[in-house]
């Protein structure tokens, strides 16, 4: 079994508990404007690695996992385009006692039989969930990413149903956002019940050189990076201590 | 050698455990006897004095006037610095806690020209100072010194050698340090006890009157006389250190005088501490047990006494700074570790060792490493990852491999030399360039940047594409040549320097019987192997000019680079690892030393580099090379773990001088909080440890910093990051080496 990958990171620690090796995979059906890895959107281009080649790499940073309490996490792209990738490579990574965890948008979420046959048998298999959601409102949602919210939101609430813990994360993007956006977002937070962790995400713009090599025009041209006071405003109102 | 418990010894004693190290010079005795494991965390700390803050304060005016005239604050141009030549020198009388500086004046630079007087007169003229004649009439025409003895020696072929760089850095016109004194002798036995033990010994070197016995008794006088000396140096400063110290200020002055002893007579490229921390803690627990100091006095006494130790300076040439940056004096002092009997060697005192980077603000010396297991207490892990991530002034060796090969009583001399303390010494070799082997292999021999034969009896490669084997042929016959060379050229230096600079004092501070190694080295490692990589696994087309010499490369495809954790090319480096050293080991030694082998640049990546031509790996003519083990800047892509995998692959046994890494992480990327950025810190070192990797520098700093201090160094006085195997206030390197600094990868996958 293979599939499309975009790169490796050996040390990520900042996607998920302790030191994690983390497969960034290639496509992505969301056009977010904050979007750090836009080289990460096309389908068609990336690496086909399989599976057991990804595992005899993964089995090299063991001792590391170990020490940190860490594990593999795969980002994107959206690594949900590949569930019967992901189903595989997570089960090699439990045989190997390795923690799982998934970074994604729900972008590509649906209540289908197609889509749910896979991705139930993937929950088996994953011990976290990263979940990004990015804007409550479904307006300003098409604006900031090119698709409504709704499946996002209906991926959420079924993770919770399943109880599959996750951490949710949102992107802070000064002057996208108004106050009641992220009220909104910690009410819909309360109605999850397999919630373990908030995380703010700052927007930043070590990105933006990836959309000139990429010839695409950078829709968040002039913003800034939140201020601190920003960002802790924000953990306030989404209920982050 | 029996003793009796003396009188005079018995309020030194009183209170510690007995033991062996009562009847002869056993200091692990005395230490594995007497010490407190400590595993809590590090709230008992106390902050700096008003002292403390005053003396510092008056050390940076200082430092900054150092700068300010240029690099150095004064020199001696007509005392020859003995244990006994200067009066007593302080900061401030009142408030100094640990006295002794090297002259009578702080930062004053002393004259020691036994390592070589034009070195001596160099380092005068180049700060716009002049020797005083009679001075170098003397050492001159009457009294040798250790370079002129190397150069009447050396073979033209040494001297070749030595001109185009294919050995570089060899310590035949300074100091070749490297060896630690056992200082924690002089403040355990006073210094009686030790000249009467050598006493002893040397009744027992009698019988036939061989080489090796005359030189041994020689040896030993010059000891006892060094260690007279040294009772005459506590004098000047008002102490009777005849006898052991009898409270935790006498321990630490007693060991310190002992040191300053070393550093008065000896202008050694490393002039280590050795692993002193526990060993005072002892005595600070004894005198907080009876209530004779407090908390904040005891960390006041380590300030006091680290703040000696960052004002140990040396007069050194610009040549030497080019190779050895940043005015380094490699006063590393070794925290931490694990017992041969499981428990740890982490001591209260080794928190105030390293609190001394928030007390006094961080600087490159002492050089502090951390002895590090997975097995050390958590509570220190934690503190020693706050501490780097803060200071960026720590660096870790893996005491896992380490203690199995040197005890439980070892230290680390210089960057990544581990020797058991009192009973090893070090013949620093310098190193080797194996880049430019490389390059010899494929021109027949002939340097590519002077175009001298250098290397006999290889043939020149002539075809349009390398073939691996052919060039692997050709590369074994170079690097047997070289190795024969470099350990011949190394016998002559050590042989020299024993004659003509000899190290009575920390000699003194040594058993009788030591192991001494032959400490060689190499640089250009991940040049070679990327080299050969490319050569293997993709083509690469020689260039070559008018004469037929190759002077460049084209590569035509890619291959698999080093830092990657790809076999197929850190094998290679493997490899020659391996195949090097062992080839190293087949020559005769000076004194039977034992051969060993480091991969340490220190900061001569940057010196090594310009002297080397273009590689069949796509480095340029000039263009610097890794540091240590390290990957070359850029070609570590598979993030840091795969970087430090493939050098933690280096085989250790095959490089017992150590094995230097220097890893630079922004702090984001360690983590999102400041508990996970320690946490994830600590795991990286246990994780590195458990891949049986050797010696990690870590800086936590980003890139920006580094540019906003070298346009506004005076906002950075004491910025100070780790290079190879040491650390260095950044403003104090060249321009060069900050932009090499600057272009080494960052870990900063966010």
């Amino acid at each position: 079994m293979d599939g499309r990958i975009h790169s490796i990171e050996t040390a990520g620690m900042v996607d998920g508990p302790g030191i994690r090796y983390v497969i960034f995979t290639q496509g992505c059906l969301l056009r977010c404007q904050f979007c750090h890895n836009p080289d990460t959107w096309d389908r068609k281009t990336g690496e086909m690695r399989s599976v057991a080649s990804l595992i005899e790499d993964i089995k090299k940073y063991i001792p590391y996992m170990k020490r940190s309490g860490g594990g593999v996490t795969v980002s994107g792209g959206e690594p949900l385009l590949q569930t019967e990738f992901l189903l595989e490579l997570f089960k090699e990574c439990k045989k190997l006692g390795i923690h799982t965890t998934i970074d994604s948008s729900g972008g590509c979420y649906s209540q289908g039989t197609g889509f749910q046959k896979t991705f139930k048998e993937l929950l088996k298999y994953t011990d976290l969930v990263l979940v990004d959601l990015k804007q409550m409102d479904d307006a300003k949602h098409r604006v900031l990413t090119g698709v409504s919210n709704k499946h996002i939101f209906q991926f959420a609430k079924q993770l919770s149903e399943e109880n599959v813990p996750v951490w949710i994360r949102h992107v802070l993007v000064p002057g996208r956002y108004e106050e009641k956006d992220l009220t909104d977002l910690a009410a819909f937070i309360e109605t999850l019940t397999n919630v373990e962790k908030v995380e703010i995400l700052p927007y930043h713009k070590m990105g933006v050189y990836k959309w000139e090599e990429l010839g695409l025009d950078y829709p968040l041209e002039g913003v800034n990076t939140p201020s601190e006071e920003e960002v802790n405003r924000a953990k306030e109102l989404l209920n982050i201590n | 050698m029996a003793m009796m418990y003396q009188e005079y010894q018995k309020q030194g004693w009183e209170g510690f455990k007995q033991g062996n190290w009562q009847q002869k010079v056993d200091v692990r005795d005395f230490i594995q006897n007497n010490y407190h494991l400590y595993e809590g965390d590090e709230s008992f700390l106390a902050g700096a004095t008003e002292a403390t803050l005053e003396l510092w304060d008056q050390v940076m005016k200082l430092t900054k006037e150092e700068r300010e005239r240029g690099g150095v604050y004064d020199l001696d141009t007509k005392v020859v610095s003995t244990i006994t030549s200067h009066d007593a020198g302080y900061l401030n009388q009142e408030k100094e806690k640990i006295v002794g500086v090297q002259t009578e004046v702080p930062l004053k630079r002393s004259m020691q020209p036994l390592g070589g007087i034009k070195m001596s007169k160099a380092a005068l003229e180049s700060y716009g100072y002049e020797l005083d004649n009679e001075i170098e009439q003397i050492f001159t025409d009457y009294r040798k010194t250790h370079n002129q003895g190397v150069f009447d020696a050396y073979t033209p072929e040494m001297r070749l050698a030595r001109k185009v760089g294919i050995i570089t850095g060899l310590p035949d016109a300074y100091g070749r340090g490297r060896i630690i004194g056992d200082y924690r002798r002089v403040a355990l036995y006073g210094v009686d006890f030790l000249i009467k033990s050598k006493q002893e010994e040397m009744a027992g070197m009698s019988g036939a009157m061989t080489e090796d016995k005359i030189r041994l008794r020689e040896e030993t006088t010059e000891q006892i006389r060094a260690l007279q000396e040294l009772k005459e140096l506590g004098n000047i400063y008002g102490f009777d250190i005849s006898a052991p110290a009898e409270n935790a200020v006498e321990a630490i002055q007693w060991l310190y005088l002992g040191y300053l002893a070393a550093v008065k007579e000896q202008n050694g490229a490393a002039m280590s501490l050795g692993r002193v921390s526990t060993f005072l803690d002892i005595y600070i627990e004894r005198d907080l047990e009876k209530g004779t100091l407090t908390e904040e006095e005891a960390q006041e006494l380590v300030d006091h006494f680290v703040m000696k130790l960052r004002l140990v300076k040396f007069a050194r040439t610009p040549e030497y700074n080019d190779l050895f940056s940043g005015d380094p004096t490699w006063v590393t002092e070794s925290i931490g570790g694990m017992g041969l009997d499981g428990r740890p060697l982490v001591t209260k005192n080794s928190f105030r060792f390293l609190h001394t980077l928030t007390n006094l603000g961080p600087a490159p010396e002492p050089n502090l490493t951390v002895l590090w297991s997975p097995e050390l207490p958590q509570a220190f892990k934690n503190y020693c990852a706050k501490t780097s991530i803060e200071s960026s002034s720590i660096q870790y060796e893996n005491d896992e491999l380490m203690r199995p090969e040197y005890g439980d009583d070892y230290g680390i001399a210089c960057c990544v030399s581990a020797m058991s303390i009192g009973k090893q010494m070090q013949f620093f070799g310098a190193r080797a360039n194996l880049a430019k082997a490389l390059l010899y292999a494929i021109n027949g021999g002939v340097d590519e940047k002077t175009n001298i034969k250098v290397t006999p009896g290889i043939e020149p490669i002539t075809s349009e594409y390398l073939d691996y084997n052919e060039v692997m042929k050709n590369y074994d016959a170079v690097m047997e040549w070289l190795a024969e060379l470099y350990i011949n050229t190394l016998n002559i230096i050590h042989y020299m320097h024993d004659k003509y600079s000899y190290e009575r004092i920390e000699m003194a501070l040594h058993d009788k019987d030591i192991l001494r190694t032959m400490a060689t080295g190499i640089a250009g490692l991940s040049v070679a192997a990327d080299s050969l990589s490319a050569i293997k696994h993709a083509k690469v087309r020689v260039i070559r000019d008018e004469n037929g010499l190759a002077v460049d490369y084209e590569v035509e495809g890619e291959y698999p680079q080093y830092g990657n954790d790809d076999d197929r090319v850190d094998q290679i480096a493997k490899d020659l690892v391996i195949k090097f050293s062992k080839m190293l080991k087949q020559h005769e030694t000076y004194r039977n030393s034992v051969t060993t082998m480091s991969i340490l640049t220190i900061t001569s990546n940057v010196v090594y580099g310009k002297k080397t031509g273009n590689t069949p790996d796509g480095r340029k003519d000039g263009e610097p090379f890794a540091p240590g083990a390290n990957p070359l800047h850029g070609r570590d892509k598979k993030g840091a773990l795969a970087s430090l995998n493939s050098v933690a692959k280096m085989p250790y046994e095959y490089a017992l001088d150590g094995i230097s890494n220097t890893f630079t992480i922004v702090a984001k990327a360690l983590g999102k909080e400041e508990e996970s950025q320690k946490a994830n810190l600590a795991a990286i070192l246990d994780g590195y440890a458990d891949q049986q990797g050797h010696h990690l520098n870590i800086n936590v700093l980003d890139r920006a910093t580094l540019l906003d201090a070298m346009e506004k160094p005076e906002e950075y006085p004491q910025l100070t990051i780790r290079v190879s195997g040491y650390a260095v206030n950044f403003i104090k390197l060249t321009r060069d080496q900050q932009i090499d600094v600057i272009n080494r990868t960052f870990h900063e996958s966010m």
